[in-house]
This record gives C-alpha cells, sequence and structure tokens, in this order.
C-alpha cells in the first residue's frame, strides 16, 4: 500500500461535477503536483482529502487506512496539514499564536490545567514553554522573528501565505498540501517559493502535494505530475512526460 | 541557504515562559499590590451603602467574564445569561434551604448546574449562528424565568429568601463581609479566564471566531469547543448569580429579566469584545449605571437640571427613565468613537501617553545633538 493514495475520486455539487473519478498515488518524500486551469477541481481535492468536502464516491487512503468521511480535525490529527488559497489565518491574532495553534493536537492542557496556571512549574504553562520553544525555530526558519508578536492581519500578503505554510509546518505534518504557494506573487518571489519547497522536504523530509496554477513552477518542483481538466484527469506522469503531453498544452492554450 | 539561517538566528535564546507570564516585570507586582490594597481598603472608607453597589459591580464583572468567553473569544451571541444568572443562584438557594449544604459548597454546585446547562444550550448552538443564535438563547432565557415563575418548588413569582451565607466558622452578615468573599473569588476567577486565554483552551475558542476551517483543519474539534465555551461561560454567569442572591438575600424571577441579558451583551461590547481589562471595564460601568442610575439627581447643579429636563419632556416616571437614556447615548458614543469600546479608549490613552514621553525623549537627545 502506498503512503497516500485517492482512489476514484468523484465530487458532484448538485448538476456540476467538479471531481470525476481522480486516482493517484503519492509515495513518501515525494513532491506531487497537481496542476490544471481555474475550475479544473485542484481545490476541491484538497478540501475533499482535508474532509471539509465529503466525496460524492470513492476513497481516500492516508499510510494504509480509509480516511474519507473523517471529520476535518481527525484527520488533522493524523497528521495530514494545509494551506489555503485564499488565506485562512486567524487574523486577530499573532504569529506565534498562530503557529501555536498548529500545536494544538500535540498539547493535552484542558480548561482546569489552563485556569490553574500558577507559574512556571504548572503542567499548562510548562507545555506552552515547551511549544513555543519548538515553534520557534520555524519562525526562524521561514523568516518571520520580526512579525513574531504582530496580529498577522495587518501583515503583507506575502508574509502571511508564509504564516500560514509555517503554521502547517507547527503540526509537525506527514503529508502537507500546499495550495496555490506562488498565487499573486512575482518571478523573483515564485523562485523563492520553489526554493523553500526544496528546502522543507530536504529538511524535514515532508511528503508534499502541490497544486499550483504556474505550470513552470508546479513541473519543475515535482517527482510526479497530475493534470486535471473540467474535474478529469487528463494526464499523468513525470514532469517530463506531462510538460509534452499533447492534452495537457491543449488544457492550458485551448484548442486553438 | 545556510547563510540565511545564521543572519536570522541572531536573537538570543528566549525565555518562553515570559510570553504567557501574567506578571512580567517588576512593575506589574506593584501594580497588583497597589490594586489589591485599594480593593481591600474600598469598604473601609466608602459608607456602608456604597459596598452594596460595589457587590453589585462585581457580581456584573463575572458575568463579564463569562460572556467575554463565549460573546469575545469564540464569537457566539447570547441573549439569554440572565437565565444562567438565574440557574445559578436558584440552585444556590435551593441546595442551601432544602439540603442545608453549606455556602461554598452550593456555590460551586451553582456554578457546576449552570456549566450543564450551557453546555445543553449549546449543542443546538452548535448549528445556529448570528441572528438565529441569538434568538434561540433569548428563548432560553425567557423559558427559564418563566419555569421559575411557576413553580412552587422555586417559590413561584413570590420569590425565595436567601438564608444566611457561612464560610466555615464566620458568618457572612454585613454588606462588608459579603464584599471579600464577593470580589475575591472575582479577583481570582479574572485571573483564571486570563490563564485560560493565553492557553490551549483560550486560544482554540479565538480560532473558532476567527475561521472555523482552519482551526478544524489544524486538529481543533470546533463542535467540542464549541459547547465547552458555553459551558465555561455558563458557569462563571452561574457563580455570579449566587453571589447575587447572597448579596441581596433574595431572589425572584423578575430579577433576570430579558433586559439584563440585554445588558450583559451589551456591557462586553462596550467595554471591548475579547478583551479581559475591557470586560472588566465595561461591566463595572454597566453595573453601577445599571444600580445607581435613579442617584443621578445627587449630582451637584447637572442632577437637578437633568431631573427637571426629564420630568418635563420624558416621562411622569422622572430621571430612572432618563438614566437608561444616558446608559444609552454612552454607549452609541463610546462605539462610534472606539470599535473595540472602553478597552479601546484606554489602549489609545496609554499610547498617547507613551508616544508624548518618547517624544520628549526624542526632543532632548535631538537637542543635545544639536549642542
Amino acid at each position: 500500500m502506498s503512503f497516500f493514495a485517492v482512489d476514484g475520486l468523484t465530487m458532484r455539487f448538485g448538476g456540476l461535477t467538479a471531481l470525476d473519478d481522480v486516482s493517484f498515488e503519492v509515495d513518501q518524500g515525494m513532491i506531487f503536483s497537481i496542476i490544471g486551469p481555474n475550475g479544473s477541481g485542484k481545490s476541491t481535492a484538497f478540501n475533499c482529502i482535508s474532509g471539509i468536502y465529503q466525496p460524492t464516491a470513492g476513497k481516500i487512503y492516508f499510510e494504509g487506512e480509509g480516511i474519507s468521511g473523517l471529520a476535518p480535525h481527525h484527520i488533522a490529527r493524523l497528521g495530514i496539514a494545509r494551506t489555503f488559497q485564499n488565506i485562512e489565518l486567524f487574523s486577530t491574532e499573532t504569529t506565534i499564536d498562530n503557529l501555536m495553534l498548529g500545536r494544538h493536537q500535540h498539547m493535552h492542557s484542558g480548561v482546569w490545567s489552563g485556569v490553574a496556571m500558577l507559574g512556571r512549574a504548572t503542567s499548562a504553562a510548562r507545555e506552552e514553554t515547551e511549544n513555543r520553544e519548538r515553534v520557534q525555530w520555524i519562525i526562524e526558519l521561514l523568516d518571520l522573528v520580526q512579525v513574531r508578536d504582530r496580529p498577522v492581519g495587518e501583515l503583507p500578503y506575502g508574509t502571511q501565505k508564509r504564516v500560514e505554510l509555517a503554521r502547517a509546518l507547527a503540526m509537525e505534518p506527514k503529508l502537507l498540501l500546499v495550495d496555490e504557494p506562488s498565487a499573486g506573487m512575482n518571478a523573483d518571489e515564485r523562485a523563492e517559493v520553489a526554493e523553500r519547497m526544496r528546502e522543507l522536504r530536504a529538511e524535514l523530509g515532508v511528503t508534499i502535494l502541490l497544486i499550483e496554477h504556474h505550470v513552470q513552477l508546479a513541473i519543475g518542483l515535482a517527482d510526479r505530475v497530475l493534470a486535471l481538466n473540467f474535474g478529469k484527469p487528463i494526464a499523468q506522469g513525470a514532469p517530463e512526460e506531462i510538460r509534452q503531453h499533447p492534452e495537457v498544452i491543449k488544457a492550458y492554450l485551448g484548442d486553438g | 541557504m545556510n547563510d540565511r539561517h545564521i543572519d536570522v538566528v541572531i536573537e538570543p535564546t528566549r525565555d518562553h515562559y515570559e510570553d504567557i507570564q501574567l506578571f512580567t516585570a517588576r512593575g506589574s507586582w506593584i501594580k497588583l499590590a497597589l490594586l489589591l490594597v485599594v480593593l481591600v481598603s474600598l469598604p473601609l472608607l466608602l459608607p456602608g451603602y456604597r459596598v452594596f453597589t460595589l457587590n453589585y459591580m462585581a457580581v456584573f464583572v463575572i458575568v463579564g467574564l463569562g460572556m467575554n468567553v463565549l460573546v469575545g473569544y469564540t464569537g457566539q451571541v447570547s441573549l439569554g445569561h440572565a437565565g444562567f444568572l438565574a440557574i445559578g443562584a436558584y440552585t444556590m438557594v435551593l441546595l442551601m434551604t432544602r439540603l442545608a449544604v453549606p455556602f461554598p459548597i452550593a456555590l460551586v454546585m451553582a456554578g457546576c448546574v449552570s456549566a450543564f446547562f450551557g453546555f445543553l444550550l449549546g449543542l443546538p448552538a452548535l448549528r445556529l449562528a448570528g441572528p438565529y443564535l441569538a434568538i434561540a438563547t433569548l428563548g432560553f432565557g425567557l423559558a427559564v424565568t418563566q419555569i421559575i415563575g411557576h413553580s412552587a418548588l422555586f417559590g413561584g413569582h413570590m420569590g425565595l429568601v436567601v438564608p444566611d451565607a457561612m464560610v466555615g466558622p464566620f458568618p457572612l452578615s454585613g454588606d462588608v463581609s459579603k464584599y471579600y468573599v464577593i470580589v475575591g473569588i472575582t479577583f481570582v476567577l479574572a485571573l483564571g479566564v486570563r490563564n485560560l486565554s493565553v492557553t490551549r483552551v483560550g486560544r482554540a475558542f479565538r480560532a473558532i471566531r476567527d475561521s472555523e476551517i482552519a482551526a478544524a483543519t489544524m486538529g481543533v474539534d470546533v463542535a467540542y469547543y464549541k459547547t465547552l465555551s458555553f459551558a465555561v461561560s455558563a458557569a462563571l454567569t452561574g457563580v455570579a448569580g449566587g453571589l447575587l442572591a447572597l448579596m441581596t438575600g433574595f431572589i425572584s424571577p423578575g430579577v433576570f429579566t430579558f433586559t439584563l441579558s440585554l445588558m450583559f451583551l451589551a456591557m462586553v461590547v462596550f467595554g471591548g469584545l475579547s478583551s479581559i481589562t475591557g470586560a472588566v471595564l465595561g461591566s463595572i460601568v454597566m453595573g453601577y449605571l445599571n444600580l445607581e442610575m435613579d442617584a443621578f439627581q445627587e449630582l451637584p447643579v447637572l442632577g437637578p437640571a437633568l431631573e427637571g429636563f426629564s420630568a418635563r419632556f420624558m416621562s411622569t416616571v422622572g430621571l430612572p427613565n432618563f438614566g437608561w437614556v444616558v446608559t444609552g447615548m454612552l454607549i452609541v458614543f463610546t462605539i462610534l468613537l472606539e470599535p473595540r469600546g472602553l478597552y479601546g479608549l484606554w489602549i489609545r490613552a496609554l499610547d498617547t501617553m507613551k508616544y508624548s514621553k518618547s517624544a520628549d525623549a526624542e526632543l532632548s537627545r535631538s537637542g543635545s545633538g544639536a549642542d
């Protein structure tokens, strides 16, 4: 059984078929890209995987277990983290508090131990301190030291994207779903994003499932690529194959 | 790649406990000591009937803390918190009269029973939001007073007399002894809520308010924390209800009105949502106004003028009604001026003080530079 597998995933909204019988497998340590024009069903696939949507048909397997139908917080606890295309940060909270939410599932303090946090030695204080130390290196890794204690709502767009990625990493996921990391960025910033993804895989060994609108970035980074068009898989394979695949070229350039 | 890492790690190893520590600097210990001195000496300095007002305000502060958890942190609305106040008050009084439970235990039970009802109300609230939730909680508050008003066990509309309370061997007879119990409990609960807000559960509450979807994908069980927030909020309000019964010596359904529920919502918005300081400030001001509005006439010059105005233009009831007008206007103007309420004004005042200080320092520095 592979590390992560999607089998015959189908998602219908009323009469609209957003995903039509999509299957793929991801090996551990891989960067797997899903490409496709706007409205091709990429984000719908992520929403199905992370449990926000219940798929109409098909199965999703993570480490050999079926996860389709589980609630989002259960899926998160299995070790799947994600970012969102339209940033979903806790905007009134500071950067560090956003990252600490990523630690939620690794922490245990409840109401009573939280209320009774009266000094360094109490259990809630120890847990807080330990986990703040743990996210500090992520803050440093993603250049967020300057904005550590600022509310994220007031940060620039690119920085918010980094905070969101950092928050997902704080969960110490086994599988990271990254939705459009280079949306709204220029060529320099895109190169930086690509560099960061490689760095994350190299340093953390995290498996990355990437949705990317920008084809060159997605193909350049990936070990394997799936191309979607109108919810249907049109090609799957190594980056070089996909780059030259007639169906993919047609999807992006139109029938001409 | 490695260069970037090195120039980023310039910060000395930080002490992460500082982030969540209650009293970070020596200055804050002094402030705390001052606050305690003021709280302890207040009833000794003020005339006796004012202590009753202070007790009332402290009860409001506890409700404000509870409303802050629900409305400020988790972002759910309640128009029924007078219901939890009633549940707390009646639970405590009935336990003391029927089962001869000692006051401290009865008060804890008041919080627990109220929390249980909070949990129950939290369940339908999972499927409701915004105006729908507001109406559901409104219905709850009204239902509680109706049930109490028509049941012999609860003394019906005639109400119940609260028995004398003892803390261990000490009887709580006068307002002053009740003051120390009520304000002591208020102080401890405020610290508790503050601690809750900086740890895991408080963070999960606020995450749900900001983005339910993101919270869920972080592993936060949204349904669990929403009902938990209702329970915590109701527990605090239930304790406040018990203390209200203790200080007034008599409870009846007429006390726990819909207007009171509205007042509870207004005071956390007025104080500044999602801030403990704001909730405390708002509750103190609204508690004071709620009890003392008819004392406006004691103000020099303004008092008689307002009274004359009210008698002429407002109604035959006179000044108490005008007090409501003043309260309403106060809320409207504060929110217009500063959406973060009293807390926002407080922060602005501090900022202004800081800026003027640093501006002075800047001036003197540039002055010496010019020399």
